[in-house]
């Protein structure tokens, strides 16, 4: 083989690579709008495809009961779990990468259960840690907590110098650290506030309003652009914090401002919706398994994995037993982890080791 | 005052201290010098001093004329490419995308169709056209140390410093290995400097020699004279000899 014909063979091969990623992306958006429709048409009102469609792009045909129906019930719903399932998609993938730790997510860095703990004073004792935003208390508390917490971890960082295991292990020392906390509080909880605390817990869309989806875009489009600006930075530190500083990558500095957008992320998501397992964890990595860790696409697909699985258990939870809505954060689980075990088991390559 | 110019460094972690006012004649462009010494003589700190990843005590490194100190250290490492002895291959990242990475080296997100042929055509050169999709968590260690190399040369930097680029290589792969770093620098008119532990391969692929000791530059100059001085002996704490190979190449016998 000539020099010039096997070097346009390897060009050819990363051209193939880089269609591969965009048909792959594509997909996953034309699966995720499939998704949202399904998800604003499923549910015990009946309305058909082609009229949730026409009310939605014409909402001046729509008769009082769909406008109620599908603008301020469904919608806000179906909309929040695409919001929020790839803020929790983003917000894994990059603490994943910046901590290069495969099980980091708003879980293992104990930001959920910083959030159930302000939740919990909020319900338990009646506390808003900001007063005077009336009925929102719980989520302002949920959201305060959880900045604390990553505000804590910050701190640590700040002195003892960022290391990824430092960090692990000190999220982990703030997840038990609320979780005895949170116990506190529900041991002196009468049985309505332990009631309404679990159910907090467990994670639901249905406290959905156009209002939270509208902050829940704002913070990814104030996350997202500056996450894709470091994309080869973020790519660079995979390869090791040595070989990304040769490179030119301030390393702690970017360590620092991508926890920052990932704790926005995640304190948003989770005071919205309560404390949702395993998107943050298992969406980033079908999109590394799917399309490697190029931040290109890694990051794009992360957050539409995590848009598709919290759509799709949205539909599920209204689907099992009609006029229920199950809890959302036990479904993704649930549907979730034979789904997760069964790709990890047909996965040749194996990264991480 | 041409090349690259080092002068009077000296570097402590804490209290430990490592290099101790170390600094050499100016290195010229379009040569390779090869940087020698025991384990822990301080090395790779000396690589990360003058790529500006380590700020040191005292002392100034200049490249002609500029004063690197100065610049920025994104500025810094776009005129001195340094390869890292190590890098973690855990990542789902391809061998082709790692080099344009590097290839890139955080200009823009746009990949251009110049940067996929640049690519291309140094993994080609490198000898690892045929890696350019496999994953980099598949490679062997000397694969890998290899797609280091073609990532350093891949960038156009004015010096570039290798720590150990062929420990891990077979024999036929360290000698084209460090035969292209040599043809590239003389081909760029780039500073070149390796760290090397086979004295061997220092003596036949060096243009210039510099022995590095518990933080000293205890001898310098070209490979013949460094190699035949009392210093080496003692440093490595072994006797050494030196004959003449059957290609009027030196060899170096350690007892």
């Amino acid at each position: 083989m000539t020099d010039q014909s096997a070097v346009s063979g390897i060009v050819s091969g990363y051209r193939r690579a880089i269609a591969k990623r965009i048909v792959i992306v594509v997909i996953a958006t034309i699966a995720l709008c499939t998704t949202i429709l399904i998800d604003i048409v499923s549910g015990p009102y009946d309305a058909s495809i082609g009229r949730v469609l026409h009310v939605i792009l014409q909402p001046s045909v729509a008769t009082v009961n769909e406008n109620v129906v599908i603008w301020d019930l469904r919608l806000p719903v179906a909309l929040m779990a695409v919001a929020v399932g790839a803020m929790l998609g983003v917000a894994g993938a990059e603490m994943q990468t910046i901590l290069n730790n495969p099980l980091a997510d708003p879980f293992t860095l104990g930001l959920s259960s910083a959030a159930s703990f302000g939740a919990a004073l909020a319900i338990v004792l009646g506390l808003s840690i900001l007063p005077g935003v009336g009925g929102l208390f719980v989520t302002v508390n949920a959201f305060l907590m959880a900045m604390v917490a990553s505000l804590g971890l910050f701190a640590f960082t700040r002195l003892r110098g960022v290391s990824p295991e430092a960090m692990i292990l000190v999220g982990i020392a703030m997840l038990f650290t609320f979780n005895a906390l949170l116990m506190l509080l529900q041991y002196g909880a009468t049985e309505l506030q332990l009631a309404q605390l679990i159910f907090w817990q467990m994670g639901s869309l249905a406290r959905a309003t156009w209002e939270k989806v509208g902050i829940c875009l704002l913070v990814l489009a104030v996350v997202m652009p500056y996450f894709l600006w470091k994309s080869w930075a973020l790519t660079a530190l995979r390869m090791g914090e040595d070989k990304a500083a040769a490179l030119g990558v301030n390393v702690s500095a970017l360590r620092l401002g991508v926890f920052a957008g990932v704790s926005l992320l995640s304190a948003v998501a989770v005071s919205f919706v309560g404390a949702i397992a395993f998107v943050g964890l298992v969406g980033p990595h079908i999109a590394r398994m799917v399309v490697g860790e190029d931040q290109r696409g890694f990051l794009p697909l992360s957050a539409l994995c995590g848009a598709l699985i919290l759509s799709g258990t949205s539909i599920v939870s209204k689907s099992i037993t009609p006029g229920i809505v199950y809890p959302i954060g036990m479904i993704t689980s649930l549907i979730g982890i034979p789904f997760f075990v069964s790709l990890i088991l047909t996965q040749r390559k194996r990264h991480w080791q | 005052m041409k090349g690259l110019r080092v002068e009077g460094i000296d570097f402590a972690y804490g209290r430990r201290t490592i290099l101790h006012g170390v600094g050499f004649e100016p290195l010229e462009p379009g040569h390779l010098t090869a940087l020698i010494g025991p384990n822990a003589s301080g090395k790779s700190t000396l690589f990360r001093v003058i790529s500006g990843l380590l700020k040191p005590k005292s002392g100034q490194v200049h490249l002609d004329q500029l004063n690197l100190d100065k610049l920025s250290a994104r500025k810094r490492l776009q005129k001195i490419c340094f390869m890292p002895q190590f890098f973690t291959a855990n990542a789902a990242l391809t061998v082709f995308e790692v080099v344009m990475m590097a290839q890139k080296q955080l200009r823009g997100l746009k990949v251009k169709s110049a940067d996929i042929d640049a690519v291309a055509k140094a993994l080609h050169d490198g000898g690892i056209g045929h890696l350019a999709e496999a994953y980099i968590s598949e490679l062997s260690g000397g694969q890998s140390q290899m797609v280091s190399v073609v990532q350093a040369l891949v960038r156009r930097s004015d010096v570039y410093l290798f720590d150990e680029p062929t420990s891990a290589l077979d024999l036929r792969h360290q000698l084209d290995v460090l035969a292209r770093i040599k043809g590239t620098m003389a081909a760029r008119g780039a500073i070149g400097v390796v760290a090397l532990h086979d004295l061997n391969l220092a003596a036949r692929f060096a243009d210039h020699l510099i022995l590095l000791g518990e933080g000293r530059v205890l001898a310098e100059g070209p490979p013949a004279d460094v190699l035949r001085s009392d210093a080496i002996s003692r440093t490595y704490a072994v006797d050494i000899e030196i004959t003449e190979g059957p290609r009027k190449d030196l060899l170096v016998h350690a007892y």
